[in-house]
């Protein structure tokens, strides 16, 4: 029985009490028995699932007979094969890499803005936080009545330019554009927080014997703030292109999907396979590929970036 | 960048971020006859599509349905969370050691990708409609990042405090209880904040586990209402007002603490 203490007035007390059992529950080990709990959610909710899920891949499931057959790799080959399923790539790349980039720029903008004392600051940084607590399927929403084309707020005031209004998400990659910005605009904030945690934490000094040395303020952020915001640029991009690649709440809520295929994603497309043509396999496949996909690009970016940390 | 250049740009921001909401405010407002521009302000304020939207989307039982699921699944996340971090910070076996990274890796599984098995599983295990699955099913996708946390915080609890206790012939359990966990109060309060507004918002669990009427959450049930009522886009916005109401509410008033958690939450996450 493994026991780790020795220290003397705890083995007289554990001796005195009798028992295998009484043991090991006073020994570290016992303690083990706590994340029992979550193993077994772990195994029971994630595990199991991604297993199954390797299987139904392998077969031409519908999702709710009994009765299926072995399809082999059918599903995967089809899938490099199938236009639908392409754009569908495209479109989440642009999704992840497209808002990460805006995301980036305009947090890192705000936030450089934004870190110095002038009235109304806690007030703009509230507003510009807020989208970020509320649901992005609400956000969808609230962004469909401003690009809607019947009385959509954007076609009122081109129309007060006296231009034709325009069908916004009629076209596939405008649509995806849009569903890029409105993912921006909802969690730019974060990006902005993380921004303005990284420059305050950026000793005063620094810049005291920058500018002690006549440099510039281009020169001053190209020097100073840019190599000690590393961190803060890791985190952000990571996050971002993690949440944007799984983008699903947003575009269900705006185009579902459409026009056609032309705005899914892989989170909606693999629901549309599921639910609407009810070729399970296929969903199952394509979900493997996306965890595959969205693990090795998260991974490769992360360690990308912080190499380059090191390096700076 | 002088001082009315600073003052200007600033209003700008605060404009430009608040146009969404004044729209959605705005339209909400105005009854359903009235379909002039989306920016006029609205003439006669009429409260009736709130109560149109909050009865035909039934946002009473909506917001139950959600009190339930967000407040057991964040205790339960809290309570099995840190008891998996207690062994985990402080008896670094290499066992243990795996068990921690298996439990990190579990934060790059993206929900949505195990879709197909687990909804299968779900109805298997009679869980469809059911708020004890759901709670499962957002406990074990919040643990991940629990634990991350967690065991972080507790690495920075001196372990003397342990030592000492356990000479005085405390339990290893009860030192947990009664001297870890009051202990972690910050990191608890980050945890309740981070997952607490992810787990209210969810859609991509809710819309597939919970499709009766009567279990319905927020994001299901406004989602359902505007499906059917997309026309009344009068009520649809004020649909979206009321759903979105007792988190921005939350917010505004505890907002220090919703920005440094979420904050804190990213950067350790």
């Amino acid at each position: 029985m493994p026991s780790s203490q020795t220290h003397p007035i705890h083995k007289t007390q554990t001796a005195a009490k009798k028992g295998f059992v009484r043991k090991y529950f006073q020994s570290a080990s016992a303690l083990n028995l706590m994340y029992l709990p979550a193993l077994i959610l772990f195994g029971v909710f994630i595990l199991y699932p991604l297993a199954k899920g390797v299987q139904i891949s392998f077969t031409n499931w519908d999702g709710y007979s009994q009765n299926y057959t072995w399809a082999g790799f059918k599903k995967y080959t089809l899938m490099f094969h199938d236009k639908k399923i392409i754009t569908t790539f495209k479109n989440t790349l642009i999704y992840g890499l497209g808002s990460t980039l805006l995301q980036n720029l305009l947090g890192l903008a705000y936030a450089l803005f934004l870190d110095r004392k002038i009235r109304g600051l806690g007030f703009a940084r509230t507003i510009v936080y807020m989208p970020v607590i509320i649901s992005p399927l609400i956000m969808g929403y609230i962004f469909y009545f401003i690009f809607q084309y019947d009385g959509g707020a954007l076609n009122d005031l081109v129309a007060v330019f006296g231009k034709e209004p325009v069908d916004w998400l009629s076209s596939g990659p405008r649509a995806v554009w849009i569903i890029t910005f409105i993912n921006t605009y909802q969690y730019m904030g974060i990006a902005m927080i993380i921004y303005l945690g990284g420059l305050q934490s950026i000793s005063k000094e620094y810049y005291e014997a920058a500018q002690m040395e006549g440099a510039k303020w281009w020169s001053q952020f190209a020097n100073v703030t840019w190599p000690l915001l590393a961190p803060a640029i890791t985190v952000n991009i990571v996050l971002n292109i993690i949440g944007g690649l799984k983008l699903f709440d947003v575009i269900v809520a705006l185009t579902n999907g459409g026009p056609g295929y032309a705005s899914q994603s892989l989170s909606t497309m693999m629901y549309n396979l599921y639910f609407a043509r009810q070729d399970a396999g296929y969903a199952a496949a394509l979900g493997n590929v996306m965890f595959l996909f969205i693990c090795i690009f998260s991974l490769t970016v992360l360690f990308i970036l912080r190499r380059r940390e090191v390096r700076m | 960048m002088n001082k009315f250049a600073s003052r200007f740009s600033l209003l700008m921001i605060c404009i430009v971020h608040l146009v969404p909401f004044y729209l959605l405010l705005n339209m909400s407002l105005k009854p359903l006859t009235d379909t002039s521009s989306k920016w006029k302000p609205s003439g006669a304020m009429s409260l009736a599509n709130f109560a149109s939207a909050w009865n035909e989307a039934h946002l009473a039982r909506a917001i139950t349905s959600n009190l339930i699921i967000t407040v057991c699944s964040i205790l339960l996340v809290v309570l099995i969370g840190s008891f998996a971090a207690y062994p985990l910070a402080r008896h670094r076996t290499k066992w243990n050691n795996f068990v921690y990274m298996l439990s990190i890796s579990c934060l790059v599984v993206p929900g949505l990708t195990i879709l197909v098995p687990l909804y299968k599983f779900m109805v298997d295990i009679g869980g469809m409609n059911q708020y004890w699955a759901v709670i499962l099913v957002q406990v074990t996708f919040a643990l991940p990042l629990t634990i991350f946390l967690m065991t972080g915080f507790m690495g920075t609890v001196p372990k003397e405090l342990d030592e000492a206790a356990l000479i005085d012939g405390c339990s290893r359990f009860s030192i947990f209880l009664r001297i870890i966990m009051p202990l972690l109060k910050p990191i608890i309060a980050t945890i309740v904040i981070v997952l607490g507004v992810q787990i209210w918002n969810d859609y991509q669990f809710s819309v597939f586990f919970l499709q009766k009427p009567e279990v319905k959450t927020i994001p299901v049930a406004l989602s359902g209402f505007i499906t059917q009522y997309h026309s009344n886009i009068n009520w649809v916005a004020a649909g979206c007002l009321v759903a979105m109401l007792p988190m921005t509410v939350a917010y505004l008033f505890l907002q220090k603490y919703f920005i440094k958690g979420m904050a804190d939450g990213a950067v350790k996450g």
